[in-house]
């Protein structure tokens, strides 16, 4: 077999580690700093994406929170404006009917007033012609004339008695 | 090669100078061989492959970025997963035996090339020269306590008489291992891919039945050629975590 000739054996080592050499400058001077530049950019790409997209997510939560916060602070001063404003239509109303009532009061009061006048007045014209008709049907009944006082104090008696 | 004349199967390792006189430097001759020029043909394609294929220097990575980049990231977790962070700076030598082999035995699956691997004093000086670097720095890292390594720990003492020579051999017979693995599975598979192409001819019209066999055995060739890379890179750096670590 050649692999036991001892002759080549000086060459192959020679040019085993000359070019073994020359092999491992090139690798560790050229390739694979270049190679590993390349993967160490874009790992740092990924990584930097990756916190840029953590950075803009927590920036969305940030906004919806706030958005969220708005909503809630509109929704309650919504409800206090509402509250507000029913009870000063409320107080308003009350004060409208309080005054409608008194005014309704003094109206009524008013009237029953005009009402008991025009009773009385009534009753007055009543009493006279009360008084005539009687003063007249004595006369024509019994042919006793009646003075005037007699007869009203009779009627009055009897109205008396009635109402 | 199996026209003509008669050929061996072993005539495909003979090392030829390709210059007519010898180079002799200090009395050693050291004429540039077809193995040297293996060896150029590897140096210069795992450089342009690597060099090349990352020209572009693409975020997304194209076809060729990406091998080299798998090259690359294989032994870069071979090394983490193995050593882990003291490996670190081994890395370049790692990485340079790693495709300095696989790519001696992948140039030498090309018909007609030379497979510098197939040769023992190649593949044992690549394993001496890894086994004293690993003792020097066990030794470095821990001085007289390195020979620790050859008796275990918790053992009883007595068996030291025992266990010590145990395991200085098997420390001692790592470069033998290690480089006889390699030699041995290239030089096999090359004759035997040499042999059954003999028969190919041999047998004229029913030559397509060991042609068929031929090519599965190549490609079989191939699974051996990068396995038996990725084999000599990982014992390496199982030795290297031994040095480092201890056991």
């Amino acid at each position: 077999m050649p692999q036991f000739d001892p002759s080549s054996f000086s060459s192959q080592i020679f040019w085993l580690i000359v070019m073994f050499v020359v092999l491992y400058l090139l690798m560790s001077k050229i390739a694979l700093p270049r190679i590993a530049e390349v993967l160490e950019e874009r790992q740092d790409k990924i990584d930097d994406d990756l916190a840029k997209a953590e950075k803009l997510k927590s920036e969305a939560e940030q906004v919806l929170a706030e958005y969220e916060k708005a909503i809630a602070d509109a929704r309650s001063s919504a409800a206090a404006a509402l509250k507000d404003a029913s009870a000063e239509m409320a107080a308003q109303a009350a004060k409208r009917e309080e005054a409608f009532g008194a005014e309704l009061a003094v109206k009524i009061s008013e009237a029953e007033g005009r009402i008991a006048t025009a009773r009385n007045e009534a009753l007055q014209n009543l009493t006279v012609v009360a008084t005539e008709v009687t003063a007249a049907a004595t006369d024509r009944l019994i042919g006793a004339k009646l003075d005037e006082a007699t007869v009203r104090k009779a009627v009055d008696d009897a109205m008396g008695d009635a109402s | 090669m199996a026209a003509g004349e008669k050929h061996s199967p072993l005539d495909q390792f003979k090392i030829t100078a390709l210059s007519d006189e010898p180079t002799m430097l200090g009395g050693f001759d050291i004429s540039f061989t077809n193995s040297s020029a293996a060896m150029l043909v590897t140096v210069l394609a795992v450089t342009s492959f690597l060099v090349f294929s990352m020209r572009g220097r693409a975020l997304i990575p194209g076809r060729w970025q990406s091998c080299a980049e798998i090259c690359y990231e294989i032994v870069a977790n071979m090394l983490r997963d193995n050593v882990g962070s003291e490996g670190r700076k081994y890395f370049p030598f790692i990485f340079s035996i790693f495709m300095f082999v696989l790519f001696g035995n992948l140039i030498g699956l090309i018909p007609g090339s030379f497979t510098f691997t197939s040769h023992v004093i190649v593949t044992f000086v690549m394993a001496s020269v890894i086994f004293i670097g690993v003792t020097a720095i066990g030794f470095a890292r821990h001085g007289l306590g390195y020979c620790r390594m050859f008796f275990p720990h918790g053992a009883p003492l007595w068996t030291a008489v025992i266990l010590v020579p145990i395991e200085l051999v098997s420390y001692l017979s790592r470069p033998l291992s290690l480089s006889v693995r390699l030699f041995a599975n290239m030089v096999v598979g090359h004759v035997l891919l040499k042999v059954i192409a003999g028969f190919v001819i041999a047998l004229g019209f029913f030559g397509i039945v060991p042609l068929a066999f031929l090519v599965g055995i190549t490609a079989l060739e191939f699974l051996v050629a990068a396995l038996q890379a990725y084999i000599f890179t990982i014992l390496t750096c199982i030795y290297l975590h031994d040095a480092i670590h201890m056991h």
